[in-house]
């Protein structure tokens, strides 16, 4: 017999009686302003929130935050002006000497300041990883309140790669002093459009 | 430095004798379970969430053996390859396969070689790092705090934080012996700064990363990975090949049901409203292979022991550890196992009853792990039910078989009961120091009592009768 089946095997001699699965989970907290919610969220977990009405004012916004950024990727078409847009088909370890990507989320969170990507927006699995800075563009509108919705908004779809990314990577494994930039980028902006 | 050999208590003791260190350990988890406390009450819906949460676990283990068929079904269907590995020999063995086949059998010397590695308690479980590096594979740990420990030749001592117990200053001369950072800069914004360089040469080289897995979903067969570093993912995105090693427990029967442990996780861990990066792999980047390696090693016989199957509910949030009064002030390394703490105290006696038995006595059984457990499991209840086990089947010491004998002849009868408290009281007052010495533990870093003159029940007996 295969470990496979031993282990199959076994599990299905030990396993208790059947329990029920519970229907999902309804008695969550619906935030009266989901965008003030997450802004306020975001600033905890040392984000940093931006309002924006249009492409140029971000674009207006980057050029003040990053005057001397040399290498910008950028996957929004509005936004090529500003940074480079042909890079999604280059080698991944190529990207490492990226200072700044700017990419679309799909929706934020309002409860944990995380924003759902899929690769289709990352332009490369590795891009909201590798580079130095990110930007995430989402409408102000695309803020649910809390995990469950954001599930619900899921649903069945389909991607091979996805991440709720909630603010700049950090560490605090040294004596709990937080450090931002442990890997991934060292600061993330969030441009909240109309 | 770390002697695994040794019980609980002679570890703890040794770790004690530092009484700055052992405050300053005790102090620093307390604030790590406050920011827990914070971000808990911070939800309206926090028991109901733990209550879901528990009740899916349940169900989970009830059908485990239908959801682990559906799970790698769909992961196939992914074109994710999986493998099954009934003890941490096979696993290890697994692993070895998947990078001798990627090598061709040709396995390169330098930067080439090895793989770069996220946090896995079951890796540390399976000793897999030893093993691989003794067959010549190069192994990097990636969080920060793993490589910490991994270049000082030590395991993790908190399954969370897994160098807690070191100094910024140790880690500063570490990483001036082993980085060449500057001697005597202490600085953690410059530590990680180095570190960040020197891991980001690893992640550029190595084309092989191995991850842990948080939650595995059976409907869609994908898996989730939780870090704040975004280790996890540099090491699986940039390689050619990802090996993700999970116990069969990480199983979640739908997506959504990610929304409940997602929330709770991190903020049990750490007090954040979620760790930075939740990432789903699905599917294998083009080009890239994927495996999982479901392993058993000893599950498959705690979810036959209905009194402490529940102990694979566990989500490794370390809250139980954090909250505990005797991990505080023992140090990770006291319990000689890959997980420390009040939850690894319950599932190390499954592994080695003989070699664990003095962890479910490593507690004071003040129920504190099992108020904070996200998952609800009862984990003082059972550390209370292991030390009935081992006692009955003999894993316990002589010294303490012949005391609780004792304790039970005396408790048993009101005579013997009544006539050994005047005794104790009479040689306690007369001879203080048959009880204050160094051979009784209860001596240790604390003064006796002063000896009361009679007992309550002798007082009661006076009292009663005058009114």
């Amino acid at each position: 017999m295969s470990s496979r089946e031993a282990i199959l095997k076994k599990i299905h001699a030990n396993q208790p009686a059947i329990l029920p699965l519970p229907a999902h989970f309804e008695a969550f907290t619906k935030y009266s302003s989901p965008l003030e919610k997450f802004k306020e969220t975001l600033d905890f977990i040392k984000g940093t929130a931006i309002e924006v009405s249009s492409y140029s004012e971000i674009e207006k916004h980057l050029k003040l935050i990053f005057p001397d950024v040399k290498k910008a990727n950028t996957s929004i078409v509005e936004l090529g002006d500003f940074a480079n847009s042909s890079w999604e088909n280059s080698f991944p370890h190529s990207l490492a000497d990226v200072d700044l990507l700017i990419i679309k989320g799909h929706f934020g969170v309002a409860e944990n300041a995380a924003i759902w990507l899929t690769e289709d927006l990352m332009g490369q699995r590795v891009a909201p990883f590798i580079n130095q800075y990110l930007a995430i563009v989402i409408k102000k509108t695309d803020i649910v309140s809390s995990m469950h919705e954001a599930y619900e908004r899921i649903g069945n779809a389909k991607y091979g790669f996805g991440v709720f990314l909630a603010g700049p990577s950090k560490t605090a494994d040294i004596e709990q002093s937080l450090v931002l930039g442990a890997h991934g980028a060292r600061g993330l902006h969030v441009f909240l459009i109309d | 430095m770390v002697d695994f050999s040794k019980t609980h208590a002679e570890n703890a003791e040794k770790f004690n004798l530092d009484i700055d260190r052992t405050s300053w350990h005790d102090e620093t988890l307390w604030m790590v379970r406050e920011k827990r406390d914070k971000a808990v009450f911070g939800l309206p819906e926090w028991e109901q969430l733990r209550e879901q949460a528990s009740n899916i676990k349940n169900n989970v283990l009830s059908n485990m053996h239908d959801y682990l068929l559906a799970f790698e079904k769909n992961a196939i269907q992914n074109g994710i390859e999986v493998h099954w590995a009934a003890d941490a020999q096979e696993h290890n063995e697994i692993v070895y396969g998947i990078i001798k086949t990627y090598y061709k059998g040709n396995i390169p010397a330098g930067e080439l070689n090895g793989m770069v590695k996220s946090k896995s308690m079951l890796t540390e479980e399976c000793h897999l790092n030893e093993f691989l590096i003794e067959k010549g594979i190069d192994v990097i740990d990636t969080d920060l705090g793993e490589r910490i420990v991994q270049l000082a030749g030590e395991p993790p001592s908190h399954i969370v934080m897994p160098c807690i117990h070191w100094k910024k200053e140790e880690i500063g001369e570490l990483f001036h012996e082993h980085l060449g950072t500057e001697k005597g800069n202490k600085d953690p914004q410059y530590l990680t700064e180095a570190a960040r360089q020197h891991l980001r040469s690893k992640f550029l080289s190595k084309p092989i990363a191995l991850t842990g897995v948080n939650f595995a979903i059976a409907e869609t067969g994908e898996f989730v990975v939780c870090t704040n570093e975004g280790n996890a993912d540099m090491g699986a995105h940039l390689s050619d090949v990802h090996i993700a090693s999970m116990g069969f427990e990480k199983i979640l029967p739908r997506r959504a049901d990610l929304g409940v442990f997602l929330r709770i996780l991190a903020r049990s861990a750490t007090g954040q409203p979620s760790t930075t990066f939740s990432s789903h792999f699905k599917k294998p980047r083009e080009g890239q292979k994927m495996h999982i390696v479901i392993v058993d090693n000893g599950r498959s016989t705690q979810l036959g022991r209905e009194d402490f199957r529940s102990s694979l509910k566990c989500i490794r949030c370390a809250a139980c550890m954090n909250t505990c009064p005797v991990y505080r002030r023992s140090g990770g390394h006291s319990y000689h196992n890959a997980v420390a703490g009040p939850i690894g105290s319950i599932l190390a006696p499954n592994l080695d009853m003989r070699k664990n038995a003095d962890l479910p006595f490593a507690s004071t059984l003040c129920g504190s792990c099992t108020n904070v457990c996200p998952v609800k499991i009862d984990i003082h209840q059972q550390l209370y039910k292991w030390r009935q086990i081992l006692v009955k089947e003999g894993h316990t010491t002589g010294t303490k078989t012949f005391m609780m004998r004792t304790m039970a002849a005396v408790l048993g009868s009101t005579n013997v009961f009544n006539f050994s408290g005047k005794m104790g009281r009479f040689f306690m007052k007369i001879l203080p120091s048959l009880v204050s010495n160094k051979f009784n533990p209860w001596f240790k870093q604390r003064e006796m009592p002063k000896v009361p003159t009679e007992s309550f029940r002798e007082w009661y007996t006076k009292n009663r009768t005058k009114a």
